[in-house]
């Protein structure tokens, strides 16, 4: 026997939307009722997409779990699968397996001010959750979302993030080291936003995603501001091949990225965070 | 199981033992001599045993000798021993094929065919009591590891001849074996000393219809063992090493390690508790079917860290720290205890002799990095 945690399923590609130049988002369904019904996840989660004859890669999930029917995945084309992915057209087969791993702490959210930290192209696993969260508004405090790029052609979803700095209590903040002439982007990262935005600690959640250094950075800042290691989650990314904890690509010191994240509470990571090598 | 008392084998009754063990269809798997080595292979005869080897090895050695003992398990062990029976080196998970209607996904393995072995290890079977940890003991758990692992009767024998690289009286599992075995030997020249450490191994030594040993036999046993023990002269230091490893990240010594450390892969290859595996799509000429292989890997190469294109572990200072910190200190949250179970496999099969007993003290020496 074999589970379906390791062997896909195939679904398929129903819609396929150009974010950028390089960036894509795949919109697949199963095309089997039963498959459907199975498939519950959680912002933050992941998968395993298959490319037939190439490979598998991990893909966070972008869409919302009560979309039914259907949910997306945002990838950035930079490898052999990924690229082959990008070449795929609506009626097109993957194979899926997931979700996996463990998503952002949503329930415990609740009741709580946000702060939504995210750098470069990275931005995927958290627009699953400011999606969530804007939803489900009244659940949640004050929003502050921030993010940084290296190029302003690099911002996708521009016309998503205009929605929503227009949300109630709602602070948008956008930095680009190269803003061209967009007079909306700061120019400079993400870690100097914290300086022009009032953020307060007490009764917060922050949620970090993107490239290590800008996360530990912001963990900083946000240390400094008065935040708890424990308020802190972030999202790993690592060379997941199995994503069931056995292949031990993925491992952290003694973490599996894949099975015990990729979402991390900061302190259960903190001993290996951001040190060059694991 | 209650305690048993063990029973003698004559030496001329171990063809009668291996009969046993290929009952059911069974295919007996034991140490055979092979290019200079003691590598596990199908076995029908007791003569198929290695009478009189004698294996000698140093950092970067390993040969045979022979001589007139009537032993067939007088060395201490060869690069394999029982991982490559429940861990499969290579393997494929699944096949798909794809036409107009989609992809069709289809599970490959059949049942694994029910497997005896002999001549297993104390170090051995402490390593596939946590590779079963590390395979059956988490939320997503490995069918084929399991499946093997069900089909697998273990006879395991005491070690009374280790090796210059053994130090497994410092790790705690060896030279006698304790737990995770069928039916466990102590070899004497005129035969053997049966327990029983399951239902099954028990039944099968029943059938065998033997006689309890001697006294004085018992008496050599212990004295073989004790000899076994005192003869080691590595060992790796006593206690939980987690936290001085982790609190040496970057310790200088780890980067003079690195200066003879060829990153082969060696070390993790022939270590029975690593458990590293790469994924390969491998489809064929036309393209329409494809099957996807699981492969054993090393955390030594290159590819083993890629994200994005990139290797978080670029240099061979990380490499060996990489392996050495979750071997070592990594497990102890994984799983509890050390991944090491004294084998000194990667002592002896390194190119260059690399010894990991050395490498820590040397680490541990120096102050927190």
């Amino acid at each position: 026997m074999i589970l379906h945690s390791h062997m896909p399923k195939q679904a398929r590609v129903v819609e396929r939307i150009q974010e950028s130049q390089d960036i894509f988002t795949l919109r697949l369904q199963y095309p089997d009722a039963e498959g459907d019904r199975q498939y519950v996840f959680a912002p933050g989660q992941f998968n395993m997409l298959y490319l037939h004859g190439v490979g598998e890669v991990p893909i966070s999930i972008v869409s919302d779990p009560q979309d039914d029917h259907y949910f997306d995945h945002t990838v950035r084309a930079v490898g052999r699968v990924t690229k082959g992915l990008s070449l795929l057209r609506k009626g097109d087969f993957v194979g899926i397996r997931g979700p996996f791993g463990q998503g952002w702490p949503l329930a415990q959210a609740e009741g709580k001010d946000l702060v939504i930290v995210t750098g470069g192209l990275g931005c995927a696993p958290v627009v699953a959750v400011i999606n969530y969260v804007f939803r489900r508004r009244e659940r949640f405090g004050h929003v502050t979302i921030l993010q940084g790029v290296k190029h302003h052609d690099d911002l996708i979803w521009r016309d998503r993030y205009a929605q929503w700095a227009g949300q109630p209590d709602t602070t948008v903040a956008l930095a680009a080291d190269n803003p061209g002439h967009d007079k909306t982007l700061f120019a400079g990262n993400v870690v100097q936003l914290f300086e022009r935005v009032d953020i307060r600690a007490d009764n917060a959640i922050a949620m970090l995603c993107g490239p290590e250094v800008m996360m530990h950075f912001s963990v900083e800042a946000l240390l400094a501001r008065g935040f708890e290691a424990i308020n802190l989650w972030v999202s790993m990314e690592r060379n997941m091949q199995c994503a069931n904890g056995l292949c031990g690509h993925c491992q952290v010191g003694p973490l599996f990225v894949c099975r015990d994240g990729p979402v991390f509470r900061y302190d259960r990571i903190a001993e290996w965070f951001f040190r060059k090598g694991f | 199981m209650s305690e048993q008392r063990p029973v003698f084998l004559p030496r001329d009754g171990l063809q009668r033992l291996l009969d046993a063990m290929r009952q059911d269809g069974r295919r007996c798997v034991g140490p055979v001599e092979r290019d200079g080595a003691l590598t596990f292979e199908t076995i029908t005869k007791a003569g198929q045993l290695p009478t009189g080897v004698h294996d000698r090895q140093m950092p970067g050695t390993y040969q045979l000798e022979h001589d007139e003992t009537p032993r067939c398990f007088a060395w201490a062990n060869g690069p394999q021993a029982v991982k490559p029976l429940t861990f499969a080196p290579q393997e494929t998970l699944w096949r798909v094929s794809r036409d107009d209607r989609g992809l069709h996904f289809e599970a490959t393995p059949g049942e694994p065919q029910s497997v005896a072995v002999i001549g297993i290890r104390g170090c051995d079977l402490a390593a596939l009591a946590l590779q079963e940890q590390h395979f059956l003991g988490a939320e997503h758990i490995d069918p084929q590891f399991g499946a093997r692992r069900d089909a697998l009767f273990i006879v395991a024998v005491d070690c009374a001849y280790p090796a210059d690289t053994c130090f497994c009286a410092s790790t705690g599992d060896g030279p006698a074996v304790s737990r995770g075995f069928d039916i466990a030997l102590s070899e004497l020249d005129e035969g053997f000393l049966l327990r029983a450490g399951s239902v099954s191994g028990q039944a099968m030594i029943d059938s065998l219809g033997l006689e309890p040993p001697s006294k004085a036999q018992h008496q050599q046993v212990e004295d073989e063992l004790a000899q076994a023990v005192s003869a080691q002269t590595r060992q790796l230091p006593a206690g939980n090493l987690r936290d001085a490893i982790f609190e040496r990240q970057e310790h200088p010594h780890w980067a003079e390690v690195a200066e003879r450390c060829l990153a082969c892969g060696n070390c993790t290859a022939v270590c029975p508790s690593c458990f590293c595996s790469a994924y390969e799509a491998r489809p064929s000429l036309d393209g329409e079917q494809s099957e996807q292989v699981r492969i054993w890997d090393s955390c030594f190469s290159f590819e083993h860290s890629n994200l994005h294109g990139h290797a978080l572990r670029d240099d061979i200072r990380l490499r060996y720290r990489q392996w050495m910190t979750h071997k070592l200190a990594g497990w102890h949250d994984q799983f509890g205890r050390s991944g090491c179970t004294g084998c000194g496999r990667c002592i002896t099969w390194c190119p260059v002799g690399i010894d990991l007993t050395e490498e820590v003290a040397a680490l541990l020496e120096g102050e927190p990095a």
